[in-house]
């Protein structure tokens, strides 16, 4: 099933008309499959993050259009594209709100797209529901449902936004360096409950990664950014026998310049 | 004695101020200065509508209500507009001033001998002295137990992850223009209905009783948070009241020891300056004790 996230000439540009000015995608084409897991490298300031937030809505396209499930998003406020999309940051305590409690934060999120009204927040049903998912993470945290989120550490956090992003079925999943903060086993954990929750629920999703091993290990899809433009897109056999070394070579193809820093991309 | 009960009263009447204070202070994390209006504007109403006869209970909800509207004007400026939320305060709090001489029609009006909310209750026998308390304390439960159940429901949630986590909650699908619109329309209807009882318990409205409304606010707030530390949302509303008590008694206590009514403010002022820095230098001598 094609067409499930359509992105067509896409140019976002900060601080138009000041000295500042900063024109960062540079004209994004893009179609995503329903269930395509892509994952997204390129360098420090290419423009990965403003393109998932210009996906999610957090800012406006210039021009272009998205399309995501059929629906064109590209003027829609971002509370209302929620609906569609779930979403985990980099940074863990954005993904939560760390005065309430892991319960409190998974009803908000199962109400993601639908009215709220005065019912209470939390039938005992729900509490039920909620722990059973909570279960599910293997973090022990069904014992804890009313600890503030804010209490929990980052690996923990970052568990639970997931599973709020996934709550309600979304169309896209939307990972910007979900594991970046978090210790490398920690870092293993969440990637595997990712890998988990993007297969079962056979979710198309992107995931934002500065570690190439991951990028290649994770996904059916890999793009690369590099100057607001996608100039890699490896899908099917050659994403899973993609190399390293290709990717080194296809970076410098692609971007026509030398690669000062491959430190950079392997960070 | 009579002066414990005074500070007493005056401190229910003023905490649902104090409660409104909270809401935008502490769950909304806005520093909202409408209140400096909308505690007059509720004064003003209220005393217009008794003057011309209307019965206290009614004129005392309708002055809750324009506190509704004041909050309206704020939000929206701020939210709408992008105005600082500091400075669609002010700009509301400076309009509501020329309103509030409008309503009144004069910078001051006698409630002497008319039938405010207190007198309704005199006929029921009670002592005088104590129908403040007993009122004060009937309007505090109603609210604190209104907004307990309110923040337990979708949209008080919505309202208090906006003021935790404005970035989760447009993620989650949340409005935050509106929920923030909804808080600051709540908070100074409270602030409104406040007003309208202590004009009512003074006996008079005055044009200038909204001045520093929102110094005595924070610290109520902050007095309440200093003395009973952090605890679940309900108990923290109740620590707000205690806190406008405790506010009041340091008043009367200022004012026993002949201290120049002129210099309350300075008081007031010196009081919040004090307890804002408590939790600090609570934290840095835990943490020498610690060291030890
Ligand atoms: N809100 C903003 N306002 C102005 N400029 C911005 C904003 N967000 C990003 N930029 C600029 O856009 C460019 C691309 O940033 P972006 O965050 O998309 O890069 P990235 O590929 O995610 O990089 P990183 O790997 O470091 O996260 C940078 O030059 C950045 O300074
Ligand atoms: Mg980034």
């Amino acid at each position: 099933m094609p067409g499930c996230l359509k992105i067509k000439d896409v140019h976002v540009t900060f601080e138009a008309g000041t000295i500042n000015e900063n024109h960062v995608l540079k004209g994004i084409d893009f179609e995503a499959d329903a269930s395509d897991f892509i994952t997204v490298i390129g360098g420090n300031g290419a423009g990965k993050s403003t393109l998932l937030n210009t996906i999610a809505g957090v800012y406006e396209a210039d021009a272009g259009h998205i399309e995501i499930d059929e629906i064109d998003v590209t003027r829609t406020p971002e509370h209302k594209r929620a609906k569609l999309i779930g979403r985990v940051f980099q940074d863990p305590k954005m993904g939560t709100a760390t005065r309430m409690t892991i319960e409190e934060n998974l009803a908000i999120a199962t109400k993601r797209g639908q009215k709220r009204g005065l019912r209470f927040g939390l039938s005992a049903a729900d509490r039920e529901f909620y722990k059973e998912q909570v279960a599910l993470l293997d973090l022990g945290l069904e014992d804890r449902m009313t600890m503030d989120m804010g209490l929990l550490s980052g690996g923990q956090r970052q568990a639970i936004t997931l599973l709020m992003a996934t709550i309600v079925e979304p169309k896209l999943l939307l990972l910007d360096e979900h594991t970046a903060a978090l210790d490398p086993k920690t870092a293993e954990q969440v990637l595997g409950l990712t890998q988990k929750l993007v297969t079962e629920k056979k979710l198309t999703t992107f995931m934002i990664t500065h570690n190439m091993q991951d990028a290649l290990r994770y996904g059916n899809r890999l793009i690369m950014l590099h100057n607001g433009k996608i100039v890699v897109d490896l899908k099917g056999e050659e994403k899973k026998l993609a190399t390293m070394e290709d990717l080194m070579q296809l970076f410098r193809q692609n971007s026509q310049t030398e690669l000062k820093d491959d430190a950079l991309l392997l960070s | 004695m009579d002066i414990l009960i005074t500070a007493i009263s005056q401190g229910l009447l003023w905490a649902l101020m104090a409660i409104g204070v909270y809401l935008t202070y502490r769950i909304l994390h806005i520093a909202d200065l409408t209140a400096e209006g909308s505690f007059p504007l509720g004064a003003a109403i209220s005393s217009s509508l008794i003057v011309q006869g209307f019965n206290a209970i009614v004129s005392t909800l309708i002055a809750g209500a324009s506190g509704l509207a004041a909050g309206l004007i704020t939000g929206l400026l701020y939210t709408k507009f992008k105005i600082p939320a500091l400075i669609s305060g002010i700009l509301t709090m400076t309009a509501l001033y020329s309103i509030n001489l409008r309503l009144m029609g004069q910078a001051n009006i006698s409630l002497l001998g008319r039938e405010t909310v207190f007198a309704l209750f005199e006929d029921l026998g009670l002592a005088s002295n104590l129908i403040p308390i007993a009122i004060g304390l009937v309007a505090v439960s109603i609210i604190i137990f209104i907004l307990f159940l309110f923040f337990r429901t979708e949209i008080g949630y919505i309202l208090r992850s906006t003021g935790d986590n404005e970035e989760m909650s447009r993620a989650q699908g949340v409005d935050t223009d509106k929920a923030k619109v909804m808080g600051i329309m709540i908070a100074n209807s409270l602030i409104a209905l406040s007003g309208a009882l202590v004009a009512q318990n003074n006996g008079f409205a005055d044009i200038s009783m909204g001045v520093g409304t929102i110094v005595i606010g924070l610290a109520s707030v902050t007095i309440g948070e200093v003395l009973f530390g952090n605890l679940s949302l309900a108990k923290r509303l109740m620590c707000v009241v205690l806190g406008s008590v405790v506010y009041r008694m340091i008043i009367a206590l200022a004012i026993n020891l002949n201290m120049n009514p002129n210099d309350l403010r300075l008081v007031t002022a010196v009081i919040l300056a004090v307890v804002l820095t408590a939790p600090s230098l609570k934290d840095k001598l835990n943490k020498r004790a610690m060291g030890k």
